[in-house]
């Protein structure tokens, strides 16, 4: 299979073509009602997801965007049949997500008093994902600069790129500023979520990693196909918003 | 999102008058509606969240979300709404749940039933007789010193026709194993006498998990389908409501069912108790407390906030608490409603004996040229089990433990997000693991919770107020003390290496093997069969609820759910949960409303 290029041309193309902002987790307040007499149903009170808005940065600087792309590519590296992190949009995923409720941490519990725990009581971080990125990209461009010659991670060499990310993942490179191995453990986890979520969400271009390890998507119904034992699964994915070749992201 | 805000008012506005004020409508507060308002009693139920039914909140359209249901939690609680705080010890200091982890608390009408897997099990007639039948058969020695077990005051037989109750509401999909004390080909011979068959038979089974059975059978088990509330076929239930068969789509559990195949309040019961002249609900509606009279032994009704922090009183007769079994006990600990109990002095009744489950499980890699498993088709209780090391279905003598649980290829289906997996060694990044990802998805056995052991109480686990953290409300948080005991750890080790025997036996290449081990672990996602607390028992020293189900010290309050458990066994609990508040409810239909007061004498 070839994939074309994402150029910058259809970049810019779907600027224009992104919908509305996220619903995802609004904070739409809704009044308490009693219900009798029959089911409550009212037209369009569902909340459909929104697909992410195409274009700038909503979240990362310039320079983190740079360094958080280059990392998708270490993490899921190109081959000829399925685009690498990068051109898969994991990064677009990431920043949508830090730029709305989940880098905000909305919903959780945020009270103090902080206190540190041990590791089977969870994380005691006042800091949301959100602002342990910029601490974290802060921290990990200083550490390139100064171990390579003034050189962010953007810049270096792809095997240059993988020994920073194999010192944070053994914890072996220690950060300034932010705790490197848990910053690792997140940013892979991240970019694989992006990989394999929805395209709606701006990772997963087109369903390449679906169509990579055979998943078929946002189907409802294989009836036919429960007894069917040790045949391959003949139909291509599907997303949320359909086949690419169907919509509006068609290239 | 739909929190309740900060109240506003401290002079609460008072209802009428209600016959039943129910506190939660999920499972238990939907069954006990039902059955009241068949008396002719004026009922309402309060729920915390909102209305949810599948054409409005999980249409078939974007249900198959796994970032939005199962990454971020949506249709669960949010922790700035309620959480707990949480240690292993009693010496340590208590931290809040900031995002939930081990267990997630449901939130909304339908509770837990809206985005369960379905899987519907009987415990084991000894189960409830725990605490007599393994001092009988191994010595009270065998027990270890600071466990706690204890019988329910109940028999199997006695709750049988309840299992049955709501295996029919519900169309359970299963083959019996053991028909009025005839052992059945093919089903569980170790489950207790079922007066029938399940209404509908077992859901079809694809590869992995037939695989599973035929290697357990050559090994000399016998395996047999998960009872499954994802229906086989079209089903119209007592109540004349229909269902329609699964179509395996593999989003169950975090999901809502778009196709009313899974068992659910919605699907089973809420369309049906609506239409009733003498049965309202009120949504977006928490009750903050269970109101009291002078006596103290006479529950008058509930306060409740509404989502614009409007503060109600709803007075009632007769009070159900049937919220989620953590909040059960949290309402009656604010409600100071029972003694709290103190582990010290081993004393009190709220947040004695709390529970969970003990899971582990072993991952299978297979040959990817040889084995296709298309492990995405697949429903939240569809597997081949077996049950030979559940309970005390096998000889615990030699092997220093108690409890057990069953073992199988339950896989529920292959989300892309958490069903990527790689064999044991690979990179976790990088060119390595994007090809062995690439290679393993659709020949990996990824069972989940393969491993459903039982989890028994000790005098150190247990719930009570947090002297630091407070809700929304200003109210000190529930705090859980909960560790894993040595018993657990052997058990799940037993369990876990056994479970490992029948992978391999299907022809895995590799296998990965996930013990359960000490510390008890709040971050990592286990089950939400948490349990106990407010336990059901025969003496009024050591258990809150006399074998109704009823307080001993309100005879006009009874609490359902799974927090009546004096232990968790080897199984998932909904189902025991469901019979439960049919037995309660038959004691208040046929003795309590003609004659209200205690029904056993303590």
């Amino acid at each position: 299979m070839v994939t074309k290029k994402l150029t910058p041309t259809a970049v810019r193309r779907r600027e224009f073509l992104a919908g509305a902002a996220m619903l995802l987790f609004s904070a739409t307040r809704v009044r308490a009602v009693t219900i009798s007499g029959h089911l409550p149903w009212t037209p369009n009170a569902g909340s459909p997801p929104s697909k992410i808005k195409l274009g700038p940065w909503e979240f990362f600087t310039g320079e983190e965007g740079r360094a958080i792309e280059a990392i998708a590519d270490c993490v899921i590296p190109p081959d000829p049949e399925t685009p690498g992190g990068r051109e898969a949009g994991c990064a677009v995923f990431i920043d949508r997500q830090l730029a709305g409720p989940y880098g905000r941490q909305d919903g959780l519990y945020i009270r103090p008093p902080f206190l540190k725990g041990t590791k089977s009581q969870g994380s005691q971080s006042e800091a949301g994902p959100a602002q342990k990125y910029r601490e974290a990209f802060a921290a990990l461009d200083r550490a390139c600069k100064s171990n390579y010659s003034g050189k962010a991670f953007a810049d270096l060499s792809a095997a240059e790129q993988d020994t920073v990310l194999k010192g944070l993942e053994s914890g072996d490179l220690k950060l300034d500023g932010a705790d490197g191995k848990a910053f690792f453990e997140q940013v892979i986890k991240d970019i694989q979520m992006g990989f394999f979520a929805d395209p709606i969400y701006g990772g997963n271009r087109d369903m390449v990693a679906w169509k990579m390890i055979g998943y078929p998507g946002a189907r409802y119904n294989y009836l036919d196909w429960v007894n069917r034992h040790n045949e391959r699964f003949p139909l291509p994915p599907v997303s949320m918003t359909g086949r690419a070749e169907w919509t509006s992201q068609a290239r | 999102m739909d929190v309740a805000g900060p109240v506003k008012s401290h002079m609460p506005r008072k209802l009428p008058k209600k016959d039943v004020v129910i506190i939660g409508f999920g499972w238990t507060g939907a069954i006990m509606a039902n059955e009241l308002t068949d008396e002719g009693l004026d009922v309402i139920a309060l729920e915390r969240g909102p209305w949810r039914d599948a054409p409005t909140d999980f249409p078939p359209g974007y249900m198959q979300d796994e970032l939005r249901y199962r990454v971020r939690h949506e249709l669960f609680l949010r922790p700035d709404q309620m959480t707990f705080t949480f240690r292993n010890k009693i010496d340590q200091t208590a931290l809040p749940i900031r995002s939930w982890g081990a267990f997630m608390p449901p939130n909304g009408v339908g509770g837990g039933g809206v985005h369960w897997n379905a899987e519907m099990w009987r415990f084991l007639p000894s189960d409830f007789v725990l605490k007599t039948h393994l001092t009988e058969r191994y010595g009270k020695d065998f027990l270890p010193e600071d466990m706690t077990i204890q019988d329910w005051g109940i028999t199997y037989d006695e709750l049988e026709p309840h299992y049955d109750r709501f295996e029919y509401l519900c169309g359970t999909s299963g083959t019996a194993g053991n028909l009025n004390g005839k052992i059945m080909e093919g089903g569980n011979p170790f489950e207790g006498p079922r007066s029938r068959p399940y209404p509908t038979p077992a859901q079809a089974q694809p590869f992995s998990h037939t695989l599973f059975g035929k290697a357990a059978r050559e090994l000399g088990y016998r395996p047999f389908p998960q009872p499954s509330g994802n229906l086989s076929q079209a089903y119209t239930n007592p109540l004349g409501l229909q269902m329609g068969p699964c179509t395996y789509c593999g989003f169950c559990e975090w999901f809502g069912c778009s196709n009313y195949s899974k068992a659910s309040p919605q699907t089973t019961i809420l369309p049906y108790l609506i239409r009733k002249p003498n049965f309202s609900a009120r949504d977006h509606s928490e009750v903050v407390k269970i109101n009291v009279d002078r006596s103290g032994k006479h529950a008058t009704g509930v306060t409740f906030v509404d989502t614009s922090g409007e503060e109600w009183e709803q007075p009632a007769d007769l009070v159900i608490l049937s919220a989620f079994s953590l909040f059960n006990v949290q309402l009656l600990l604010h409600s100071k409603i029972g003694m709290p109990y103190d582990p010290a002095s081993n004393t009190g009744v709220i947040g004695r004996n709390y529970t969970h489950q003990t899971i582990s499980t072993v991952n299978g890699f297979f040959d990817h040229k040889k084995f296709n498993f298309n492990p995405f088709i697949a429903s939240g209780a569809i597997g081949m089990c077996i049950d030979e090391f559940n309970g005390d279905n096998f000889d615990h003598g030699p092997h220093g433990f108690v409890g057990g649980g069953y073992v199988g290829q339950v896989q529920t289906g292959a989300r892309p997000i958490e069903s990527t997996l790689t064999p044991p060694g690979t990179p976790r990044w990088g060119a390595a693991w994007k090809s062995a990802v690439r290679d393993n998805y659709l020949s990996t056995v990824k069972p989940g919770t393969g491993v459903h052991g039982s989890s028994y109480a000790y005098r150190d686990v247990y719930l009570g107020l947090d002297p630091t953290y407070k809700d929304r409300f200003g109210r000190p948080l529930m705090q859980i003390t909960m560790d894993l005991h040595d018993n657990e750890v052997k058990q799940n080790r037993f369990l876990t290496d056994k479970f490992a025997e029948i992978i391999k036996a299907m022809g895995a290449d590799h296998i990965a093997k996930y013990y359960r081990a000490a510390p008890y672990d709040i971050t990592q996602y286990q089950t939400t069969h948490v349990n106990g607390g407010a336990i059901m028992g025969t003496d009024p020293m050591t258990s809150a609820l006399n074998r109704y189900l009823q307080s001993w010290d309100m005879p006009n309050l009874f609490v359902l759910g799974a927090s009546a458990f004096p232990q968790n066994a080897g199984y998932n609990p909904t189902l025991t949960v469901g019979a439960l508040a049919y037995w309660a409810a038959a004691a208040i239909r046929d003795k309590y409303l003609k004659n209200p007061g205690r029904l056993i004498d303590a």
